[in-house]
């Protein structure tokens, strides 16, 4: 079963959201998103400084056998980027909630997080209930 | 299901795509051993004095030059050159023949052959009665050779030579030294009732050695890597076989077989397209159907694309215009224009030691 964490919010396309105190999020796939990608073999992430817009792509995933978009699930400025990605994409693979983080932001709007779903329905929507 | 395999659904047949990650099982045939379950592939049965007729006219490769056990690879081509299927056939004797179609061709190729039956043959459509594993990977004779439900060909299948079988009894039609991952390996034949015990047979038998299952997307990175040609990627019914590196299975000096006029006037005239491998020179997968640009122009398209596990790199075949083939070559991904460096094909032999 995949691993949904409680405190996260998520997209409908499986990307998670942790709010930090100050305004900051950390962004990144979740655990059932990794596992239907499989081997993940390269990651194109924004750069410091650009800006997210909620819903609308920022990147994408290359796994061996597919190809999958990044939709940011807030708006905010890139504040830092996992740069371990560029020669350990499988990090994703074997920790997509820590070690395979993708992006931190400073938000735009924290109201935007109140669009997402809860773990309780990203759970119902992949077919998982607790 | 009960390794916890992801399943896909492939030509009607519930498929093994992985069951523990596709780069792991990957490496397992290349290092040790992997055991593939492909019994989607047909098998179509040619019996009687006209079979030999029958299938050298359908085949551009030679199937008058096999001995009984041994096996020819072969396209089947339509009347312009293109290519209806590639297909194995197995010589048990004179009169008897196994063709293995692609699952996703079986039907096809069944109504094709039909339609080309020489006097004196017999087809039979035995697709649900055979089951097939393949066994590949360095250590997989040793693993056969311990195999409890095969021990009784165990001593012949070991002095096999490549493309050639030891005919079966009872459940199993037959093991042959074939395969499609370019490491040692076998393929074997037997009754869907004696599939599953086998598997386990041979899982059991080879654990230590490093055997586990590998599923259909290890299959094609194996084949990738070292050059063999995916149907409905790299071959189709538009691409004649001297276009896709396949010239040495077309053999003009057969007086006939389908599709010779228009590979012969191909042959002459110099084929319009070309398959060609190629590395991408930034960190994406150039995918199946992305364009390929010569200095800004159309140039072709890909036919398969992928991260080559064991060569650790990003490459891809396509299909270009023969005049593009030494230009620049760019792939299209995802509206960018990404550069790609020609590699010499297959990528296992030019990119190995480098």
């Amino acid at each position: 079963m995949p691993y949904i964490p409680r405190q996260l919010r998520y997209t409908q396309e499986h990307e998670w959201v942790s709010l930090e105190e100050d305004g900051m999020a950390t962004i990144g796939i979740s655990d059932f998103a990794q596992g239907e990608l499989g081997d993940i073999v390269f990651v194109e992430l924004p750069q410091e400084g650009d800006k997210l817009v909620q819903m609308e792509s920022f990147g994408s995933i290359e796994a061996v056998k597919t190809v999958s978009d990044l939709f940011a699930p807030v708006s905010g400025d890139v504040v830092a980027v996992n740069h371990q990605l560029v020669d350990a994409p499988m990090l994703i693979n074997d920790s997509p909630y820590d070690d395979g983080w993708l992006v931190k932001v400073r938000l735009h709007d924290p109201r935007e997080l109140e669009r997402l779903l809860t773990a309780e329905q990203y759970g119902e929507q992949i077919g998982q209930s607790d | 299901m009960q390794l916890g395999a992801r399943m896909v659904d492939f030509a009607g047949w519930s498929m093994p795509l992985q069951y523990d990650g596709l780069i792991k099982e990957h490496e397992r045939v290349r290092s040790a051993a992997g055991l593939f379950d492909v019994s989607h592939m047909g098998e179509l049965f040619f019996h009687g004095s006209g079979a030999l007729a029958t299938l050298d006219n359908l085949a551009t490769n030679d199937v008058g030059a096999l001995t009984d056990g041994q096996v020819l690879y072969t396209p089947l081509c339509n009347d312009a050159g293109g290519v209806r299927d590639d297909v194995l056939v197995y010589r048990m004797d004179a009169a008897h023949f196994m063709m293995v179609t692609n699952a996703a061709n079986t039907a096809k190729i069944l109504a094709w052959s039909r339609q080309h039956l020489q006097p004196g043959t017999q087809l039979e459509d035995g697709s649900e009665d055979v089951a097939l594993l393949a066994l590949q990977g360095p250590r997989s004779s040793e693993i056969l050779r311990r195999s409890r439900l095969l021990a009784p060909w165990a001593q012949r299948v070991g002095g096999l030579a490549y493309y050639h079988f030891v005919p079966g009894a009872e459940d199993v039609l037959c093991v042959s030294r074939t395969g499609y991952t370019g490491e040692a390996g076998y393929e074997i034949y037997v009754r869907p009732r004696l599939a599953g015990d086998l598997w386990d047979d041979l899982c059991t038998q080879g654990r230590d050695l490093g055997l586990g299952p590998a599923g259909l997307g290890a299959r094609d990175t194996l084949r990738f890597e070292v050059g063999f040609c995916l149907y409905g990627n790299e071959l189709t019914e538009d691409a004649s076989p001297l276009e896709t590196g396949l010239s040495w299975t077309v053999k003009m000096n057969k007086p006939r077989f389908i599709g010779r006029e228009a590979l012969a006037l191909h042959r002459q005239q110099g084929v319009p397209r070309q398959l060609i491998g190629f590395e991408m020179e930034d960190r994406v997968i150039a995918r199946h159907g992305f364009e390929v640009t010569a200095d800004g122009r159309a140039a072709g398209v890909v036919t398969s694309g992928t991260f080559a596990p064991t060569l650790g790199r990003s490459l891809g075949l396509a299909l270009v215009q023969r005049a593009d083939a030494a230009a620049r070559l760019h792939v299209v991904v995802r509206g960018r224009d990404v550069p790609a460096r020609r590699v010499a094909l297959p990528f296992r032999a030019s990119l190995a030691n480098t």
